[in-house]
């Protein structure tokens, strides 16, 4: 139980790898909250996903204990966030929990796309924000220039921006000293009725479901039934404790505090984030106004290469779903892969981690299939059809028409760049909104199709920029266009986990592009295979893989025939990654690469 | 129907030799050869005779058909050494009347000296590499011998035997089917009445692999230019008489080579030397066998009891893998119902109706044969028979 003037609850955010965890480890161990036999850089990042890739996907809380300068002991509790964009929302919900951020900004680098979006959020949840200009330790760091930006672009006072090196811890005692003093106590009241904000919850092996709390009014104490308010379920607490980071159990929470309950709960989805907990009888009235959930935006089929494993694959996807919400799933059928899932995420960085996990943690290959979103279909009898899967397209005659989601984008890219960042976003059927500059880098809004951008947008605009450009968006609605659905047929075989939709007017091109990249993935057979795109029964574009002409073992070795059965054996296993339609055999990366685009 | 018992009644009975040692290295060059200053010819004949004498009994009352001494670079054997290892053969098996006895020579001029002398050991038949019939083209792979010395050596063959062979690789770096059929015409003109003619083939771990995986080999032909290529060579050899008998040899008839027809129409054969693959039947059970692979490890394995490094049973189906995977090689093909009794189970009719839909294979008096169109694709239409 800590006075309220005495807790200082913030966030750390910043646009990806700006060195918020850095940061986060160097807060910790100044204040001694981790003796420095065990501190590792990025402690807080402690999935294995996060630790090989470097970043950070989970958003992570710390409770520190900072003499300040004043002779005062502060309680600090602070969440590190992730920066890319598909896990925004990690970071909108962190930042509901507390009442200021640090918003880093590494001083090499400037304000970039989720800098900004970041702020947007934090403005929004009315937080004051400390900017810090981070990696000073760098020659190339350039605060000065930053700062200017900072007030530029994003409009906020950077006159007191702290400079810091996460690296070296220059700048840390600063950065304890300004949360202190430029950020606000919590507010809130002791003798109420319990509220409190579910913040997050996750499935631990031991513990079951761990929920983390901040704590608006009243008390949380072990042994405590409690009420979580959407859902009218009831609970006994019997742990309760805080983060440092390791679990530490504690007697009770007070207002303004974070931490963490447990109470016997087995599944996360029977804990809602945003969910308002209060006293099983006498609670609070009013609830809190909750979070928006996280949608999945992206879908694709997740499909065993060896269809032996399906079950396999449906125990992984449940174990997995079970600790991330924002993960879907439901099971898919498809003519060409046989039995598997169509799942849904928050974008591809969460899709490719999800795949990862599964191929790793669960030892399964998998064929992924080709992503998607969901469009608005709407039927001629006047019913509406949310379409996950091309596959599953009614038939034309039948549609009125079609919506699709649409992004607002942003992006910051050097101005040698904007030219080829501007002719990428026309070319993925953008609408410019806005354009403007600061200093040497342009900014660009853009109302873009969601389906434009989530495949190979961020690799394409990364390529056309050398990796100088930033970029964030979210969802804007959903607006009708021109979409058709374009199969794809080798063979004369149609092969539904290739079909697409698109946009009518880029069809011809699209189909073309598909069909020249499955000549060149499909590996030569026997016979020629003729390889069309096709809108309904129309064949938009067409090409023929030639026959194999050249595939037999010049010369005899002695009489070694050892080493062709080996050969053989070895074309046997090659020959189970690839799926058969009709006589033709797919190679199972054939089903993402076909769709890359090269422009 | 046979039974594995006495299948190898099928193909026959050989024994290879292998030489392990060369002048130098040609860069597109896998076989199991080495460059070495000094080798003892003593001492190698003395470890041939021993591996001989270690002929399991089972194996020893056989006629046997063919010899051949392959490598490596046999024309750098002394004659004298040959002789040994035909007389050490000689007391253990029966000769058939017409054994054949072969040895690759390489066409240089010090080799050519020796081709009386191996002669007169027993040899009855050479096969000559000569590779090109152009010197820049022997240059580029690596040939320390030039046209003319290769047409001397082949005339000096021609006249110590009857049967002469010699080599050569086409598909070549920069080689056009024009090339190579104006090459081609030239060989047909100096054969007698055999020719074996191989696709490069760029092999992992030569200096040829290596310069490819660095993209450093230009000017390959295309896989379609090199297809055309072996259109070419089917056409112009049988159009002289000599047509194909197997992927890339080529004879007047009754003049193949008996020895790889072993191989090929999977008979037992013996391998003795530094990397040889042999296949014996015995009780019934196909093995087989290899020998330890550097020269020097070889010897000391011999001097302990054998060469041998390995020797395992081969399981039906192994065994009738093998089997297609030789037997469709040769334009005669396969007897089906041999196939199905080594396999104890029959091809899957549906694979092969498909196959010979797409004109790959034909089936008349139950032999299967790969066709013209299938031979230069075998290893699909195996990947197809054999993977399903
Ligand atoms: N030189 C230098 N490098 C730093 C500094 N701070 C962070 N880094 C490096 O920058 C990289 C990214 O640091 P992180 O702390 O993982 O960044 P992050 O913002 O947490 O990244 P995400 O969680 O993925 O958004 C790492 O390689 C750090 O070592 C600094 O002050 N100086
Ligand atoms: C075992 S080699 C030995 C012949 C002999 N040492 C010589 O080089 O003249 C048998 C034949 O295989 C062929 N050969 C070897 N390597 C080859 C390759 N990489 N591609 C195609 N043919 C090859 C050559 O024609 C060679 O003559
Ligand atoms: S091609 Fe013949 S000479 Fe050249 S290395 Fe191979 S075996 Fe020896
Ligand atoms: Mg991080």
């Amino acid at each position: 139980m800590t006075e309220l003037s005495k807790i200082r609850n913030f966030s750390i955010v910043a646009h990806i790898d700006h060195g918020k965890s850095t940061l986060a480890d160097r807060l910790i161990q100044e204040t001694g909250t981790v003796q420095s036999r065990d501190m590792k850089e990025q402690l807080l990042d402690s999935m294995d996903i996060e630790r090989e890739r470097g970043i950070t996907i989970k958003a992570n809380t710390v409770r520190i204990d900072y003499k300040a300068d004043d002779g005062e002991t502060y309680v600090l509790n602070l969440i590190d966030t992730p920066g890319h964009v598909d896990f925004a929302y990690e970071v909108s919900r962190s930042m509901r929990a507390v009442e200021g951020s640090l918003l880093v900004v590494d001083s090499t680098q400037g304000v970039e796309a989720q800098t900004l979006a970041n702020v947007y959020q934090a403005i929004e949840a009315d937080h004051e924000i400390v900017p810090v200009l981070n990696k000073i330790d760098l020659p190339a760091s350039d605060c000065d220039r930053v700062a200017e930006q900072i007030e530029d672009v994003i409009g906020i006072d950077a006159s007191e921006a702290i400079q810091v090196s996460a690296k070296t811890g220059q700048g840390i005692h600063e950065t304890l000293e300004s949360i202190v003093k430029l950020l606000p106590a919590p507010e809130g009241t002791r003798d109420a009725p319990l509220k409190a904000m579910l913040v997050d919850s996750w499935y631990d092996a031991y513990l079951g479901v761990i929920v983390l709390v901040r704590i608006m009014d009243g008390v949380l104490k072990k042994g405590m039934r409690v009420k979580f308010m959407s859902n009218d379920t009831l609970h006994h607490v019997d742990r309760i404790g805080v983060f440092r980071p390791a679990m530490q159990v504690v007697d009770e929470l007070g207002p303004g505090e974070i931490g963490f309950l447990t109470a016997s709960i087995k599944q996360v989805r029977d804990t809602r984030v945003g969910d308002t907990i209060t006293n099983d009888r006498n609670g609070c009235e009013v609830a809190l106004p909750g979070f928006k959930p996280a949608q999945p935006v992206v879908f694709c089929g997740l499909f065993p290469v060896d269809s032996a494993e399906f079950e396999d694959l449906r125990d992984a996807i449940d174990k997995l779903a079970l600790n991330d919400a924002s993960f879907s799933f439901e099971m898919e059928t498809s003519a060409a892969l046989g039995f598997g899932f169509r799942c849904g995420f928050l974008g591809l960085l969460h899709l490719e981690v999800i795949r990862d996990r599964i191929e790793r943690e669960y030892n399964i290959e998998l064929i992924t299939t080709a992503p998607s979103v969901i469009y608005h279909v709407y039927m001629k009898d006047g019913e509406q059809i949310d379409l996950h899967n091309p596959a599953d397209m009614p038939d034309m005659s039948k549609v009125d028409h079609i919506e699709e989601p649409r992004i607002k984008a942003t992006i910051l890219v050097p101005d040698e760049y904007l030219g080829d960042v501007l002719k990428l976003c026309q070319d993925r059927r953008g609408i410019q909104e806005d354009l403007t500059y600061a200093g040497t880098r342009a900014m660009v809004v853009y109302d873009l199709p969601l389906n434009e951008v989530v495949f190979d947008f961020y690799d394409r605009l990364k390529s056309v920029t050398k990796g100088y450009a930033s970029f964030d968006y979210h969802l804007t609605g959903y607006r009708e266009d021109n979409l058709v659905k374009m199969s794809v047929l080798v063979n004369d075989e149609p092969v539904d986990a290739l079909s697409m939709m698109v946009h009518r007017d880029r069809a011809e091109m699209r189909g073309r592009a598909m069909c020249e990249k499955l000549k060149d993935l499909i590996p030569r057979h026997m016979f020629k295979i003729p390889i069309q795109a096709a809108i309904g029964g129309k064949v938009i574009a067409r090409e023929t893989l030639s026959a194999l002409r050249k595939d037999v073992t010049a010369k005899c070795y002695g009489g070694d025939a050892t080493r062709k059965r080996k050969l053989l054996e070895k074309q046997k296993a090659g020959k189970k990654k690839m799926r058969q339609f009709g006589k033709v055999d797919i190679p199972q990366e054939a089903f993402i690469s076909a769709l890359k685009m090269d422009s | 129907m046979t039974d594995l018992l006495d299948d190898w009644r099928n193909g026959g009975f050989g024994l290879y030799v292998h030489w392990p040692f060369c002048q130098a290295k040609c860069p597109y060059c896998d076989f199991n050869s080495h460059v070495t200053a000094n080798i003892d010819q003593k001492q190698w004949v003395k470890s041939y005779n021993q591996e001989l004498a270690r002929t399991p009994e089972a194996l020893r009352g056989r006629v046997l058909n063919t010899i051949f001494f392959g490598g490596g670079t046999p024309s750098l054997m002394h004659p004298d050494t040959v002789a040994a290892v035909i007389e050490a053969a000689r007391e253990i098996w029966p000769f058939a009347n017409d054994i054949e006895i072969s040895l690759e020579a390489n066409p240089g001029s010090v080799e050519a000296g020796r081709f009386a002398g191996y002669r007169d050991a027993g040899v009855n038949r050479i096969s000559m590499g000569i590779q090109a019939l152009n010197d820049e083209d022997l240059r580029r792979l690596g040939r320390i011998h030039s046209v003319a010395e290769a047409r001397a050596a082949f005339d000096i063959a021609r006249s110590c035997f009857d049967r002469v062979s010699f080599d050569l690789i086409y598909a070549r770096q920069g080689q056009t089917p024009q090339d190579w059929e104006t090459e081609l015409q030239t060989a047909l003109s100096m054969a007698i009445d055999h020719l074996s003619l191989y696709q490069l083939t760029i092999e992992d771990g030569t200096a040829f692999g290596d310069r490819y995986a660095r993209g450093k080999l230009r000017d390959l032909p295309s896989d379609d230019s090199a297809a055309d290529m072996y259109q070419l060579t089917q056409d112009i050899c049988a159009a002289h008489g000599m047509p194909a008998y197997e992927i890339s040899n080529h004879a007047r008839p009754g003049a193949e080579s008996r020895h790889n027809q072993i191989y090929w129409r999977y008979g037992d054969y013996l391998g003795i030397g530094p990397g040889a693959h042999g296949r014996i039947t015995m009780g019934g059970i196909r093995y087989a066998t290899e020998t330890y692979r550097t020269p020097g490890a070889w010897l000391e394995a011999v001097s302990k009891g054998t060469g041998e490094s390995l020797r395992e049973s081969l399981d039906h189906s192994e065994a009738a893998a093998e089997l297609l995977m030789m037997g469709l090689r040769l334009v005669e093909g396969v007897d089906l119902d041999r196939y199905a009794s080594v396999a104890q189970a029959p091809l899957e009719q549906e694979q092969l109706i498909n196959l010979a839909n797409l004109g790959m294979v034909t089936i008349s008096d139950r032999r299967l044969c790969a066709t013209d169109q299938g031979r230069p694709v075998l290893n699909a239409i195996l990947r197809d028979l054999l993977v399903g």
